[in-house]
């Protein structure tokens, strides 16, 4: 084991420590032991749906759970696509619609309110900040109900809006914005736009949100998942199918299951079809979560 | 002496400091109101105003002239808030979050902490695997992860037939703790990068006088790295425990599983259950009482942690 610890250890890519001096073999072992056995809580799920997605109904009971049986992903994928009238494609392209649309507007508004509350002074500034603070504490799940109230109120339930709108409000993005915008937008930088004759909103969107891109980024992304993720919303908001988001309309299809049983191919195979493309974008991206939450926690 | 004469002679007064007294105090009026204005109507619109609604409609009952005549509302003052506190099942699902709270966000932040502090030792190869690895489920949206869960629980569909057959995942029992896993999964590594941003962010001085003194990795880990990054802690803390009260897509995801969740198994399951009565008035007491525990529970536990500290 240890001698296997070694050889790995050695091949490794990573620069070797700079923190101080080589550990010993016993607390190398240690680590890698905890992080293995925790590596396979946190995949095998995720094998185990991949795996699943590639069988037919009759091998899904009746094979090896954890490894391949006869490859029929694209069947089940042609399947689950042609089902109901394509619905599970509709329902994958309302979820990056909500998220999409939803996380770029709120990404601009709260950017601009925290440009705003960190590079100006203005009466009322610390007033209007911590009531948006308070508001990073009132959980979007707390706020279904209320909305849902309100929207029937002018009957807006049951539309694409009633998802969409409650969305682009994102307190913890001006939060992050405002410290971000104080920290890496000089006061210099705005002076010298302001002598070139630059208008300060031009100047925020040419210069000073170029500034802020890690920021911005981080904003987006973290609203995107919030919005793909939300449920109480859609649940107590929406009525008829065609405006479901992915995660919604696979809830109302595993509820069915013992109603409709070959619904559950269909529950496995769009179940790992959606969360496909959000692992692939998290990897991609995770330079700016890790950036963004470093800014949120310590500056 | 009226407003404009004052304005006058002063303007008369000091002409060149005129123009650049209201300027002083608030520059760029216009340039700030549209940096601002998008983001508070928005924020007006879709928070303020709905949870002033929702108290407003906590305090309206409504009455019917005789059996078949119009229900009106009328003002009822605190008559559903009387009902919320003598509903023993929405009492019963505040201490089940709770239980469930006690146990799993410090099972959650303790491994999330454990890994963190891993990934920042030199000990450890491979981080950047690691690190992916474990963040890897936060991508997964909790519905899901609990339908993903709930078939790994279920004994005719698991591959871990052994474990599903020895312990039912499912029954009344154990419900609670199969949710609190998959809570547990999906978040491990979002707290966990949270912290390791906290660990990276500081200097490496601060470790050279430890080393100096013979300090080991874990007592460099105790004594400097934890203590450091108390405050990220804290913040996944409250975030942790805000999320706990508002349990809602596992339970409900599970309730096609087994028949130990019922319709008011979370606080916010009995507002959903409440409001598709539809009992708007109720389900609204319901929100306010929620959100204001909430917001009770989260200060309590900031003042509590900040007290510890000072000492």
């Amino acid at each position: 084991m240890s001698l296997l610890t070694r050889t790995r250890g050695a091949t490794a890519t990573d620069l070797p420590s700079t923190r101080g001096p080589r550990e010993s073999i016993m607390s190398r072992t240690a680590a890698l032991l905890i992080m293995g056995v925790f590596t396979l809580y946190f995949l095998v799920p995720i094998w185990w749906l991949f795996i699943a997605s590639t069988k037919d109904r009759g091998q899904l009971l009746t094979t090896n759970a954890l490894w391949f049986a006869d490859w029929n992903l694209f069947a089940n994928i042609g399947d689950l696509v042609s089902y109901n009238n394509g619905i599970y494609f509709r329902w994958l392209l309302n979820s990056l619609a909500y998220a999409g649309l939803g996380a770029l507007l709120a990404t601009v508004f709260a950017g601009m309110a925290g440009y705003a509350l960190g590079k100006y002074r203005f009466r009322g500034r610390e007033a209007f900040f911590n009531i948006v603070l308070g508001g990073v504490l009132v959980p979007a799940t707390a706020l279904a109900l209320p909305l849902f109230l309100l929207f029937s109120q002018v009957n807006l339930t049951n539309t694409f809006w009633s998802v969409l709108l409650p969305s682009i409000v994102s307190p913890f993005g001006v939060y992050l914005a405002r410290i971000y915008a104080s920290s890496s937008v000089p006061d210099e930088l705005i002076e010298a736009a302001r002598l070139d004759g630059s208008g300060e909103v031009r100047t925020f969107f040419t210069v000073s949100s170029r500034l802020m891109a890690p920021a911005l980024v981080t904003i987006f992304l973290f609203q995107f998942v919030s919005i793909w993720n939300n449920f109480f919303l859609p649940l107590i908001m929406l009525r008829s199918q065609d405006l479901f988001p992915v995660t919604y309309g696979l809830y109302t299809w595993n509820t069915q299951l013992n109603q409709i049983p070959e619904l559950r191919t269909y529950v496995l195979v769009g179940a790992f079809l959606s969360i496909v493309p959000l692992i692939i974008a998290f990897l991609l991206l995770q330079r700016f979560w890790r950036n963004g939450l470093g800014n949120g926690s310590v500056k | 002496m009226t407003a404009t004469e004052v304005l006058v002679t002063r303007s008369q007064a000091k002409p060149p400091r005129a123009k650049r007294i209201p300027r002083a105090k608030t520059p760029h009026k216009g340039a700030i109101a549209v940096f601002t204005g998008p983001f508070g109507i928005l924020f007006l619109l879709f928070y303020l105003v709905p949870i002033g609604y929702a108290i407003w409609q906590s305090l309206l009952v409504v009455q019917r002239d005789g059996l078949y005549g119009e229900p009106t509302e009328v003002f009822g003052g605190l008559t559903q808030y009387i009902q919320v506190f003598q509903n023993a099942p929405f009492w019963e699902s505040v201490g089940r979050v709770l239980l469930f709270g006690v146990v799993q966000v410090p099972v959650m932040l303790g491994l999330a902490l454990l890994f963190a502090l891993l990934l920042d030792s030199p000990a450890l190869k491979g981080k950047r695997f690691f690190r992916l690895a474990f963040f890897a489920p936060y991508a997964v949206p909790g519905v899901i992860a609990a339908i993903m869960w709930g078939f790994l629980y279920s004994p005719n569909l698991s591959p871990f037939t052994g474990l599903t057959n020895a312990v039912d995942f499912l029954s009344p029992e154990m419900i609670l703790w199969s949710i609190a896993n998959v809570v547990t999964w999906v978040f491990v590594g979002y707290n966990m990068l949270i912290i390791y941003s906290a660990l990276l962010a500081i200097p490496a001085e601060v470790y050279e006088a430890a080393r100096l003194d013979g300090a080991g990795q874990i007592r460099i880990a105790w004594s400097i790295k934890i203590p450091m990054v108390a405050p990220a802690i804290i913040l996944t803390a409250v975030f942790s425990i805000i999320g706990t009260l508002q349990l809602l897509a596992e339970p409900q995801v599970f309730r096609s599983f087994s028949t130990a969740v019922n319709s008011s198994f979370t606080p916010n399951m009995t507002i959903y259950a409440t409001s598709a009565v539809p009992n708007p008035y109720l389900a609204a007491a319901f929100s306010v009482v929620l959100a204001l525990a909430t917001c009770v529970l989260s200060f309590a536990f900031l003042k509590l942690t900040q007290r510890k500290a000072e000492q």
